[in-house]
Formats: structure tokens, sequence, C-alpha cells
């Protein structure tokens, strides 16, 4: 069954709290990884392999370099998951 | 052309003995040993089954985020210097005189050691993006230039366990050539691990004495059977005078010189002739210009190995001659072990507060003073340390043979 905005949003939130150590309030859909959420680029590799992990899919490099925004990360795995 | 003067204006530490520099130094002046057993999950076959372990773990200090960044190195890197940085008055600085030197004899050891452990059995897709920046030598350094946003320039001498000591070293020497106003110097370690420790253990350079751990690094001792690994690091902020003075800074004491030299003798074994540590010791004396009548007291680089703390004594003697028996010599490595690249550094922090207190750290556990050790040594107790302008001096050797002399004197 294919996984929810909304819980593919948890699932985000959670890993970019461990990750870049943020409050999670600060994590929603059109925050910028880079400039909003302090998750840099070698912070971003390690959002990428957890979020592959926690929903099972598989997200190429070349998706990676597109994803600026969590909304962007969010869309690609609800519509690959 | 006179030399620029320098002074430390701020002190930083996280050692065996304290999370910072006030319990540390209250530990060291009560004798106490930073020494303990490893925890269960950190036994294994090396037959060592103690170390000089931090006090305080950097995660009660520092975010979660920061500790998943930053190597174990890197971590007391950026404690001490915070604390070092507000002991100074967390000055404002025009950020490019502002310079970094801190050093580390391993690096990040820990880490490419479990990002190893990582790579083998779960692949390479798994191995952490920061692995390369926590592992690299100059990552402690470069963390504390990213904190203070240093931009004067930002450096890591290696020379194992001589690091601490030559990373201040070259500080003083960034301020005296005009590059920087205010230094961030000294050193860290966190090695204790299975790794290097089979490695110094397989050179017999480790203390077995497993039945008695806080016992076990006893310099000068007759029956000192090597060093204990600490961990932890020590950091002093340097500043020329005239920027301290301008700031009305409080001022602990002046460094007033170095002396370095190599052995070219064995890449691992002090040289039996000592000559490097006499000729660093007599440069060190030159470059400070201060009087010989003024040294009164040592920090021995003294790590409890049979031939080390000898042949440096003998050493001294050489250097300093009949002075040598009005110096106070202290081996506080007997009670936080052996910091290998953070030793220069936290035992440069033990002489500047020497000199700020009057007051020389004592040596623990000499049951029975080796016959060949022809030094006064401080046992037990704290000494006091005369007063009117008076000067101090911290040695330290690494594997390489490389030999630094730190010479601090009182400022007032």
């Amino acid at each position: 069954m294919a996984l929810t905005q909304d819980e593919v949003l948890a699932g985000i939130r959670d890993i970019v709290v461990e990750v870049a150590g943020i409050d999670g309030a600060l994590v929603s859909l059109e925050k910028k990884f880079a400039d909003d959420l302090d998750v840099d680029s070698l912070s971003m590799v390690e959002v990428i392999v957890a979020a592959e992990e926690k929903f099972s899919v598989k997200i190429p490099d070349d998706e990676v370099t597109k994803m600026a925004t969590v909304a962007d990360a969010v869309n690609f795995i609800v519509a690959h998951s | 052309m006179s030399k620029t003067r320098v002074v430390v204006t701020g002190l930083g530490a996280t050692t065996p003995l304290g999370g910072d520099v006030p319990s540390t130094w209250e530990a060291l002046l009560a004798g106490k040993s930073g020494v303990r057993l490893l925890p269960e999950g950190m036994l294994t076959s090396v037959n060592v089954k103690f170390a000089a372990t931090i006090a305080v773990e950097p995660a009660e200090v520092m975010k979660p985020v920061e500790i998943r960044r930053l190597d174990r190195s890197e971590q007391f890197a950026v404690i001490a210097a915070r604390e070092a940085w507000a002991d100074a008055g967390s000055p404002e600085v025009d950020h490019e005189r502002l310079g970094v030197v801190v050093a580390s004899g391993i690096g990040g050891v820990t880490t490419m050691l479990e990002q190893y452990d990582i790579l083998r059995e779960k692949g390479a897709r798994l191995v952490s993006p920061h692995t390369v920046p926590m592992l690299m030598p100059n990552g402690p350094a470069a963390n504390v230039g990213l904190e203070f946003k240093a931009q004067a320039g930002v450096h890591t001498p290696v020379s194992a366990c001589a690091s601490g000591a030559e990373a201040i070293g070259y500080a003083m020497e960034m301020i005296r050539l005009g590059r920087a106003d205010i230094v961030i110097a000294g050193g860290v370690e966190a090695a204790v691990h299975e790794l290097p420790m089979a490695g110094f253990a397989a050179m017999k350079a480790l203390s077995t004495r497993n039945d008695d751990p806080t016992r076990a690094s006893r310099p000068y001792d007759k029956d000192r059977d090597g060093f204990v690994l600490g961990e932890g690091g020590g950091i002093v902020i340097l500043e020329s005078l005239e920027h301290a003075e301008a700031r009305g800074a409080k001022i602990y004491c002046e460094l007033a010189g170095q002396g370095l030299t190599s052995d070219g003798y064995h890449i691992a074994a002090p040289d039996p002739s000592g000559s490097g540590v006499t000729r660093a010791v007599k440069f060190a004396l030159r470059d400070s210009g201060v009087d010989l009548s003024e040294v009164v007291h040592l920090n021995a680089h003294a790590t409890s190995t049979p031939a080390g703390d000898v042949a440096e004594a003998n050493a001294l003697t050489a250097a300093l001659g009949e002075h040598m028996s009005h110096v106070a010599v202290s081996a506080t490595k007997s009670m936080t072990g052996h910091l290998l690249g953070g030793a220069g550094a936290i035992e440069s922090v033990f002489v500047v507060l020497a000199l700020k207190h009057r007051l020389a750290p004592p040596t623990i556990n000499i049951e029975n003073l080796d016959d060949a050790v022809k030094v006064d040594v401080v046992r037990d107790v704290p000494r006091p340390l005369p007063s009117g302008p008076i000067a101090a001096i911290n040695d330290s050797f690494g594997f390489g043979g490389h030999n630094v002399v730190l010479i601090f004197k009182s400022y007032e």
C-alpha cells in the first residue's frame, strides 16, 4: 500500500531531527534542507540513506540533487513507495 | 629587534580528572588518579584492562548533533576551546587576526575504525559522509576554527606525544610573526580503543598493572612498567601582550619562548645521551630571555616508562646544570595518564596554573624513588613556589624523536 504524504513527512521529520539536531516543529513541506534545516550536503547523504531504509525505496543520486525542499523528498518517496 | 610578547589569557580543558579546568586542577592538587578500569564492552584480548578515560563524557555537555558530526577528539577540542574562550572574556575579535593551532597525535582513529567496521559489515552505502572530516588529524583544529570563525590560519602540527606542545609553540610564533593577535592553541587525543592499545602494548610501552590501575602510572618509581593511555585535551588562549592590554584582559602569564629539536636516533626509543632534549632546553632558554635563576618549576614529560623517565631527567640536568636542584619537578601523568597529542597542551595548562597559584602540583604513586633519578621531584602534595618573577618549563617528546620545550614566566 502506498504511503501517504503525512506518513512520509512524519518519517522525514524524525530523520532530520536526528541528523541536524533541530526542532521537529521546523520541519514542514516548504522548508529547504540546506537553508532552513541545517542539512548540508554531507548531512543530506545521511537523510537519504536513512529515508531509503525507513521507506524501503531507492533514491538515485541524480534525484537527490534535485531535492531542495522537504516537499521534493516527500513527494518522490510517496510516488515510489 | 625585540620579539612581540605573547601572554596567556584563557584556559580550557577536559581531562580524566575533570570536565573543565577548575575541577581538573582541584583533583590534580589533591593527588587524585584519573585512571579507571575499562568498561566491560571495551575489554579485549589486549593485556591492558585500564586507561585514564575522560571524567565527563562529551554527550553531557554537547548537543546530540555535535556528538554525531564530530569525532571524539574534535569534541574534546571544541569543549576545551569553548571554556578557554569564555575564560578569556569571549573577546570581540577581528576574525582575520584570529588563528587556531590544535594538534592531535593520531587524529580520529576511533571514527576510522568504527566506520571500517560498518564498511565490512554493512557495505559502503552506510559509511557516514562525515567519516573523512571526522578522521582527519586537522579535524579538531578545523572545528575549533569554524566555531570561532578563525581566518588568520588554522594549523595542526603532528609530532606524536609532542604535538600539543608544538601547537602552542607554533601559535606563539604566529603572533610573533604578526600573523595573528589571538590564537586558540592546544592539543587533544581520543585513542582509547583496542587497536591503538594493542599497538602500544605490542611495543611494551603500556603498564600492565591490571590489579592496581590507579597506581599504574608511576613516573620515577623503581617499579614503573610503562605508561597509562589517557584521553582528553587542553587549550590555551594566546594573545599579543599589546592586544591583551588594550582590551583589559586578565593575564595569567607570559609564554616566553620555545626550543625545538629532533633526535635522529630511533623511531621510538629515547636517545640515551639526551642531547636532543638538552639542546631544546638551551634553545628555549635563549629564545625566552629568561634567566636560569628564575626557573623554579618544570612539568616533566615523564610518562612512567622504564627508559624514558631517567633519560629525560638526566638530559634536564645536563641542560640546567647545578640549577636543576632548585627546580621543583612535577610528573602529572601520574594522575592524568598520557594524553599523547593532548599531553603537552594539558601540561602547559598546568604550568600556567602553577605560575598563577605559585603551586607545583604533586607526583603520585612513587613508592620507591628510582636511584637513577637525580632531580627534585614534588611528591604526593603540592609545593609552594617562590614569590617574585619566576618561570617554569614544560617539555614534551614524541615517537619519531621530537623534542619540544616551552618556557612560561610570571607576569605582573
